[in-house]
């Protein structure tokens, strides 16, 4: 109820900011521009849609998990408005896991409109509803989970600007660590193969949730896969947000 | 009476600058307030007043002492459903209309959902905002913020409010309506800790005070055992008596239209000053006894410290 109560109201905080309509205008003019690109392309126009459309939608949708996200514990404490909120019978984590979803809310709500957009433009060019997408779009949901979830965490410590940053290192970072399993394919044995190991262990590994490859191209995506990539997200995502809550618990506000 | 409020022995501290350097706020605050009385918590700024109520609503976490609201522990949600909170310069959600702002707070803070709609009307009409129901808080003045503040602290009819510096910022007629409804809270059977360095203000409502310099507790007690009855100078004001005459009396200051005011400090000197002033004549166009004033104590303790 009370985790209910805090997460509609970030909802609203989050729905009234200008820099939300201003991320979903880019993210539309590109959807909408891929169609152009589609007509200098040789080959297969539709493939471009859909590749340049899921594209804008894990890029904008990480935009906008960074841009709200990092602001949102962070607004709080700045505006004095954690004050009121928690003199009132509501725990700590119902206030942080309050924020999260609603957060999280707004960025399912915009992924849908981004998505009908994308979707609308795809049936105008095949003629159908092509269900498959909605996987690589459920996957891409996933990953804006785990973003926001970081920039939460980065939120209850640090300013926005620094979170944005940090945030954006952790969405490249994220993309690029699967490199490291091409190096641990060519270390010898030893202590240093072992290193690298831990550390890719460690760092998120974001290409768990690009399917776009497989679901442009009409390629059959491993239902365990898929499974694996689902339960990735949700313990990475559920891992962060109890070291939030660590850092939040004990925290003075002064 | 059973006590709303205890503190034992609190001590806060907080590191600041590049190279922390600990720097002790409270130094073992210990304070009990009754319940159903009108508590003051006086001090100049930067004392640890905020400090104090921050401890006690687990804003921020003491590093000793004990802190109980009616009898249970401070940080446990029944007791805070027990209090309301409004704090210094109140900054709310300004998306929000106040209408959805008080609605956000009762879904905080009450059980039953049905009561809200009703509920919120009758606190904006409390703090005299009825008609402002759907404009956004960014629009509100600063006195207007306080009034909200004060409607959502009382929102969930907590039975011990905690008001730090609620008639900062207001004009007259605004102090006073707000003055009058914390008078109206202790009769509804409500505590109310309120901190201020406003004295005139807590000299007019409050049970008790205590004085807190450089976070430590100098003086608290009732209001009437603190301040002395003892009349400590005579103020009269008088016309038609020529001024080197009135040297030795005590202090004196001219005014237009031929008045003079005279500050005499020994009940002696009134007498003839009386009789000087029938003598010559003149007139006595007021004589007013001061007695000791909240802020001549406030003003005494903090200088000597």
């Amino acid at each position: 109820m009370r985790i209910k109560a805090i997460a509609f109201n970030t909802f609203k905080e989050a729905i009234r900011d200008r820099i939300l309509y201003l991320l979903l205008f880019f993210a539309a003019s590109t959807i909408i521009f891929s169609r152009v690109l589609a007509l200098l392309t040789v080959g297969d126009r539709i493939k471009i849609i859909k590749d340049v459309g899921l594209a804008s939608l894990s890029l904008f949708g990480a935009l906008m998990a960074i841009v709200m996200g990092t602001g949102l514990v962070y607004k709080e404490i700045e505006k004095k408005t954690i004050y009121t909120l928690l003199s009132k019978p509501i725990h700590r984590y119902q206030f942080l896991l309050g924020k999260f979803l609603g957060l999280i809310l707004t960025l399912f709500m915009m992924l849908c409109l981004m998505s009908i957009i994308f979707m609308t433009l795809v049936y105008f060019h095949t003629f159908k509803i092509e269900w498959d997408l909605l996987r690589a779009i459920f996957l891409i949901f996933l990953e804006l989970s785990l973003i926001t979830s970081f920039a939460l965490l980065f939120s209850c410590f640090s300013t926005p600007i620094l979170s944005s940053i940090f945030s954006l290192s952790f969405y490249l970072i994220g993309h690029s660590s699967w490199g490291l399993e091409t190096i641990i394919q060519k270390i010898k044995p030893g202590p240093q193969k072992i290193l690298v190991q831990i550390i890719y262990l460690l760092l998120p590994n974001l290409e768990n949730f690009n399917i776009k490859t497989e679901v442009v191209h009409h390629l059959p995506i491993p239902t365990q896969l898929f499974f694996f990539s689902t339960l990735y997200g949700i313990f990475y995502t559920l891992f962060i947000l109890t070291i939030a809550y660590l850092v939040f618990r004990k925290r003075d506000f002064i | 009476m059973a006590t709303a409020l205890r503190i034992e022995d609190l001590h806060k501290s907080f590191k600041t600058g590049f190279i922390p350097k600990r720097r002790k706020i409270l130094k073992g605050i210990s304070l009990s307030v009754e319940e159903g009385e009108i508590f003051g918590y006086l001090g100049p700024n930067g004392a640890g007043k905020t400090t104090t109520l921050k401890c006690i609503l687990g804003l921020i976490f003491p590093e000793k002492g004990n802190i109980e609201i009616l009898g249970l522990p401070y940080l446990s949600l029944r007791a805070k459903e027990k209090i309301g909170f409004l704090p210094e310069n109140p900054y709310f959600y300004e998306y929000l209309t106040a209408s959805e702002f008080l609605h956000f707070y009762g879904e905080l803070s009450l059980k039953k959902r049905e009561k809200k709609a009703a509920k919120v009307k009758e606190f904006l009409h409390l703090v005299g905002l009825e008609g402002w129901e759907d404009v956004p808080l960014r629009k509100f003045s600063r006195g207007m913020l306080q009034r909200i503040g004060l409607a959502q602290a009382l929102f969930n009819e907590p039975s011990l409010v905690l008001l730090d510096e609620p008639l900062g910022g207001l004009d007259p007629l605004g102090r006073k309506e707000i003055r009058d409804i914390i008078v109206s809270l202790k009769k509804e059977g409500k505590t109310v800790f309120l901190s201020s360095h406003i004295l005139q203000d807590i000299e007019m409502i409050c049970d008790r005070v205590a004085i807190i310099v450089n976070g430590q507790i100098i003086s608290q007690g009732f209001l009437n055992d603190l301040v002395s009855e003892k009349i400590l100078f005579t103020e009269v004001t008088l016309s038609g008596v020529d001024k080197k005459e009135l040297e030795g009396f005590g202090e004196w200051f001219s005014f237009h239209g031929g008045k003079t005011l005279i500050k005499v400090f020994e009940e002696d000197k009134i007498e003839r000053i009386l009789s000087l002033v029938q003598k010559r004549k003149g007139k006595i166009h007021s004589l007013i006894p001061r007695t000791e004033t909240l802020e001549d104590l406030f003003v005494g303790i903090v200088k000597q410290r």
